[in-house]
C-alpha cells in the first residue's frame, strides 16, 4: 500500500480545495452562526456538493454513486475542514452511506442509497446515550410486539440529528448494559410517530440533537444488518466515520496552523516580527512535525480501509487519536500565539478551537481510542 | 523488466558463491561465529576472517556503493538494479560488508564537489574499505555555531600549514584520513573563509585522544593539528568555498542519524525486544495487560506516536525525494523519539534497567544502560534538536530571522 494519493483522489482533493476556498471560506460558517441559522448548514451549498457527486462517493454505481471509497470522501473532508464548512457530508455521505451500503438489504439499498446520492434525504446515526462514547452502554430498548419492533429510550449528541430525514438507531434487543452483544440497528423516518427531536446547541455551532424514542413502532424490515449484530456493525460504520472525521480534523489543524504562521510573519512587537522569536519558532516547528505525523496516520488509515486490510479498528483509533491530539495542540497554540485577538469573537481562530473540542468528543476521544489501540495491540 | 530479471539471477548466483555463510544473519555458521562490525582501513580488524573475504568480494564488485560509476570503483548500477541487489542481499540476510563514514558522508560529497583526480584517488579506496575516514568538523569553541571554527590553514605556497583542534571526531583514533573544515580566509565573513581539506592522519603533527562518554565508551576523540603540512591538491572545491560542501555533507549525516537506533520502528508499528514485552516481564501481566495501568498508558501513547512516525518515514519514501528541510524533521523527531524509547525501556525494567556491571545482570541489561546513555548524544551530534527546529522554522515554515 502506497501512502500517497492516486490520481482520482488527487482530483477530488483539488476540486474540494477550490470549492472550499471559493464557496465556503470561514466567513460562510460565520454567516450561518451570526444569523442563528436553524439548520446550521446551507441547503444551496449542500446542493452544490451533491452536484459535484460528493454525497455518492461511498455509494456503489448501481445505486447512483461513484464508489470512490473512503479515501475519496476523506480528502474532501480534509479540504472542507480547512474552512470549517458545515454540511451533511459527514453524517449522510459518510456514516449513512457506509451503514446502508455495508449492512442494508437489497430493498433498503434501493430505497435509500439513490436518495442519498441525489441529495434528496439526509441521515443521522444515533449511538450514544451518556456523556462519553460507549455503544455497549446502550439501554434504548427494542421489543418485538405483534410483529412490530417498539423502540423506547433517549439518544444523545446525534450529529445532524436535528435535520436528518432518516435515522439509524442503535438499540438493545437483548442482554444488559455494558454488553456489546444483543444490540441491533434500526433504520426509520425521523418523522415517525413517537420520535421527538430536541436540537442541542454545542460550542461549534453545528447541527446536533438529542432524540427521544417514545413507543416508536417499526416493521421488521427496519432492522439494518443482522439482528443482535448491531455492535459489530456500528463499530465498522463508526471506524469509517472516525477516519473521515480524523481527516477533517487534520484539515482543521492545517488551516489553524497556516493562519498562525502567517500571523507570526506579519505581527510586530518590540519593533520586530514576532516570528523571529525562537520561543515561538520552536513551538511552530514542533506543531509542523505533529501535523506531518497526523497526515501519515490518516493516509494509512483511509487507504488501508479501501484496500480492506484487516487492521481497520486499530488504524481508525490511531488516526482519530493522533488527529485529536494534534488538533488539541494546534488549536490551543494558535489561540495563544495570536495573543489578545486570539480570544476575540471577531477573529476566526477561536472557531477552530471550539470545533476541535467537539470533534474530539464525537465517536470517542483520544483516551477512548488509546485504550482501544492498546487492547487491540495486546499492550 | 527482462533485463532486471536476468540481473537478479546474476546477483543470486554471485551471492550464493561469494557470501560466506557466517556473513548471513540467522545462519548456523553465523550463530557459531564472532559478531563483528567491519570498518576497514589500514589497521582494519577482522575478528571473523570471513568478514574480510566478504568485504574484499563486495569491494571488488563496487557493491558497497552500488550506484557510484565504475570509473570510481563503484558498482555502476541503476536505481532499479540497486533495489534488486538490496532485495537479494536482504533475502539471504547478508550482513553489511562495510560500515564507513566514507560511504555515508564523504564519497557523496566528493562525487559532487571534488575534481576528477581526487575522485579517482579517494572514492575507490573508500569503496574497497582500504582507507577509513573520520570527520573533522566540531571544535571546542564551535559546536552548533560550526561556522565559527578556528582551526587555521595557512597558504605556504606549495602546501597548507594546519594548526588547531577538532573535537567529537568519531573514531579518529582508528581512522586513516580526516576530512576537515579549516579556516583559510581569516579576514572573510565567517561562512566565506572556510575550506574543505583532506588530511592523511599519518602526517607528522596529527594526534588524537579518545573522550570517555557517560556510557563509559569512547567512540569520539579530540584531534590535534600541530604544524601539519597538507599538500595543496588535498583541497576540495575552491579555497574559501568549503561551507557549501560542509552543508551538503551534514545533510547526509542527518539522514544517517535519523535512522540511527530506530530498529524496530516500522510502518506496522511493531518492535521486537521492545518496551511492551519488557514492561510485561518486569511489571507482570493482568489479564494479558501490562499490570501497571499508568505505565501502560504511557506505553500506549508512545507506541502510537512511533506507529505514526514509522508511517511518516514510509510516506516520505512513497512521495519520492524529499527536500532537505524534511530531513531535519526526521532527525529531530527520530532522535527525540529514540531517547524516549530508551527511557521507557529502562523505566520498564526498574532496577534491572540501570545495571552497569557484574554477573548479577545479563548482557542485554548491561548493554541497554549503555545504549540509553548513548542516545543522549543523538539529539546533539549532527546538529542539535534545537538547530533542527531552527531549520524547520526558517526553511520549511519561512519564519523570519
Amino acid at each position: 500500500m502506497k501512502l500517497i494519493l492516486n490520481e482520482e483522489q488527487q482530483m477530488l482533493r483539488d476540486s474540494a480545495k477550490d470549492f472550499a476556498e471559493q464557496k465556503t471560506p470561514v466567513s460562510h460558517f460565520r454567516g450561518l452562526r451570526d444569523n442563528k441559522d436553524p439548520l446550521n448548514w446551507d441547503k444551496e451549498i449542500w446542493k452544490e456538493m451533491v452536484d459535484l457527486g460528493w454525497s455518492g462517493i461511498l455509494i456503489p454505481e448501481e445505486f447512483g454513486g461513484s464508489d470512490f471509497g473512503l479515501a475519496g470522501i476523506s480528502v474532501i473532508m480534509q479540504e472542507v475542514g480547512k474552512t470549517l464548512t458545515p454540511s451533511p457530508l459527514f453524517a449522510t455521505a459518510v456514516l449513512g452511506a457506509s451503514a446502508i451500503t455495508s449492512f442494508g438489504t437489497q430493498d433498503q439499498k434501493s430505497k435509500y442509497l439513490p436518495l442519498i446520492a441525489s441529495g434528496e434525504i439526509t441521515t443521522a446515526i444515533a449511538v450514544d446515550e451518556e456523556s462519553h462514547h460507549a455503544p455497549a452502554n446502550t439501554i434504548t430498548k427494542a421489543e418485538l410486539v405483534n410483529d412490530k419492533w417498539i423502540l423506547n429510550g433517549k439518544k444523545k449528541f446525534v450529529v445532524d440529528g436535528a435535520s436528518a430525514d432518516v435515522l439509524i438507531i442503535l438499540a438493545r434487543t437483548s442482554g444488559a448494559k455494558g454488553e456489546n452483544t444483543g444490540l441491533t440497528l434500526f433504520i426509520l423516518d425521523a418523522n415517525a410517530k413517537g420520535v421527538e427531536v430536541i436540537k442541542t446547541d454545542m460550542a461549534d455551532c453545528r447541527n446536533y440533537a438529542n432524540i427521544v424514542l417514545n413507543n416508536v413502532a417499526v416493521d421488521k424490515t427496519a432492522i439494518l444488518g443482522d439482528q443482535e449484530s448491531g455492535g459489530e456493525a456500528v463499530d465498522k460504520i463508526l471506524d469509517e466515520g472516525r477516519i473521515a472525521l480524523a481527516s477533517e480534523m487534520l484539515g482543521n489543524s492545517e488551516a489553524a496552523f497556516e493562519m498562525t504562521i502567517n500571523y507570526l510573519k506579519e505581527r510586530k512587537q518590540f519593533g520586530v516580527h514576532i516570528g523571529t522569536f525562537q520561543a515561538l519558532q520552536h513551538r511552530a516547528a514542533e506543531m509542523f512535525c505533529e501535523i506531518e505525523l497526523t497526515k501519515s496516520a490518516v493516509m494509512a488509515a483511509m487507504q488501508g480501509a479501501d484496500e480492506n486490510n484487516n487492521d481497520l479498528q486499530r488504524m481508525a483509533s490511531l488516526a482519530k487519536s493522533i488527529a485529536g491530539e494534534t488538533l488539541y495542540l494546534v488549536s490551543n497554540e494558535s489561540v495563544q500565539m495570536h495573543g489578545g485577538i486570539g480570544v476575540t469573537d471577531e477573529y476566526d481562530i477561536g472557531f477552530f478551537m471550539k470545533r476541535a473540542r467537539v470533534a474530539e468528543v464525537i465517536f470517542g476521544g483520544a483516551n477512548f481510542h488509546q485504550e482501544r489501540y492498546a487492547n487491540l495491540s495486546n499492550f | 523488466m527482462e533485463q532486471l530479471e536476468s540481473f537478479r539471477k546474476e546477483v543470486k548466483t554471485w551471492l550464493e558463491e561469494n557470501c560466506p555463510p557466517s556473513m548471513r544473519s540467522g545462519s548456523e555458521a553465523d550463530a557459531n561465529s564472532v559478531t563483528d562490525e567491519v570498518w576497514g582501513g589500514r589497521n582494519a580488524v577482522y575478528k571473523n576472517p570471513d568478514s574480510k573475504i566478504w568485504l574484499d568480494k563486495m569491494g571488488a564488485k563496487g557493491w558497497t556503493m552500488p550506484t557510484v560509476p565504475k570509473e570510481y570503483g563503484g558498482g555502476g548500477l541503476s536505481r532499479e538494479e540497486t533495489k534488486v541487489l538490496n532485495e537479494e542481499l536482504f533475502a539471504i540476510g547478508a550482513k553489511q560488508a562495510l560500515l564507513s563514514f566514507g560511504i555515508w558522508m564523504l564519497a557523496p560529497a566528493l562525487l559532487e564537489y571534488a575534481n576528477e583526480e581526487q575522485k579517482r584517488l579517494h572514492i575507490p579506496r573508500i569503496i574497497k574499505g582500504e582507507i577509513r575516514w573520520c570527520q573533522g568538523y566540531s571544535e571546542p569553541g564551535s559546536g552548533s555555531d560550526l561556522a565559527s571554527l578556528s582551526t587555521k590553514a595557512e597558504d605556504m605556497g606549495d602546501h597548507y600549514l594546519v594548526n588547531g583542534q577538532k573535537v567529537w571526531t568519531s573514531y579518529a583514533d582508528k581512522a586513516d584520513w580526516i576530512f576537515a573544515l579549516v579556516r583559510t580566509g581569516p579576514q572573510e565573513p565567517k561562512h566565506s573563509g572556510i575550506s574543505f581539506l583532506l588530511i592523511d592522519m599519518a602526517t607528522e603533527g596529527v594526534s588524537t585522544k579518545p573522550i570517555t562518554l557517560i556510557s563509559g565508551k569512547s567512540p569520539f576523540c579530540e584531534t590535534f593539528f600541530d604544524n601539519v603540512k597538507v599538500p595543496k591538491e588535498n583541497l576540495v572545491g575552491e579555497e574559501n568555498a568549503g561551507w557549501t560542501i560542509a552543508k551538503a555533507l551534514l545533510q547526509h549525516e542527518r539522514n544517517f542519524i535519523s535512522n540511527f537506533g530506530l530498529a524496530g520502528v516500522s510502518a506496522a508499528g511493531g518492535g521486537g525486544n521492545d518496551v511492551v514485552s519488557l514492561a510485561k516481564k518486569h511489571f507482570g501481566e493482568e489479564n494479558g495487560k501490562i499490570a501497571n495501568s499508568i505505565f501502560r498508558s504511557d506505553v500506549t501513547t508512545h507506541k502510537m506516536k512511533e506507529h505514526a512516525f514509522g508511517l511518516t518515514l514510509k510516506r516520505a519514501g512513497d512521495e519520492g525525494g524529499k527536500a532537505s528541510a524534511v530531513a531535519s524533521m526526521f532527525k529531530y523527531y527520530g532522535t527525540e523519539h529514540n531517547k524516549k524509547r530508551h527511557e521507557m525501556m529502562i523505566a520498564a525494567m526498574g532496577s534491572h534497567g540501570i545495571a552497569w556491571d557484574g554477573d548479577e545482570f545479563d548482557e542485554d541489561e548491561k548493554n541497554l544502560t549503555k545504549a540509553w546513555l548513548r542516545t543522549k548524544g543523538n539529539s546533539i551530534e549532527g546538529g542539535t534538536s534545537e538547530v533542527q527546529l531552527n531549520v524547520i522554522s526558517k526553511r520549511v515554515l519561512g519564519l523570519p530571522s
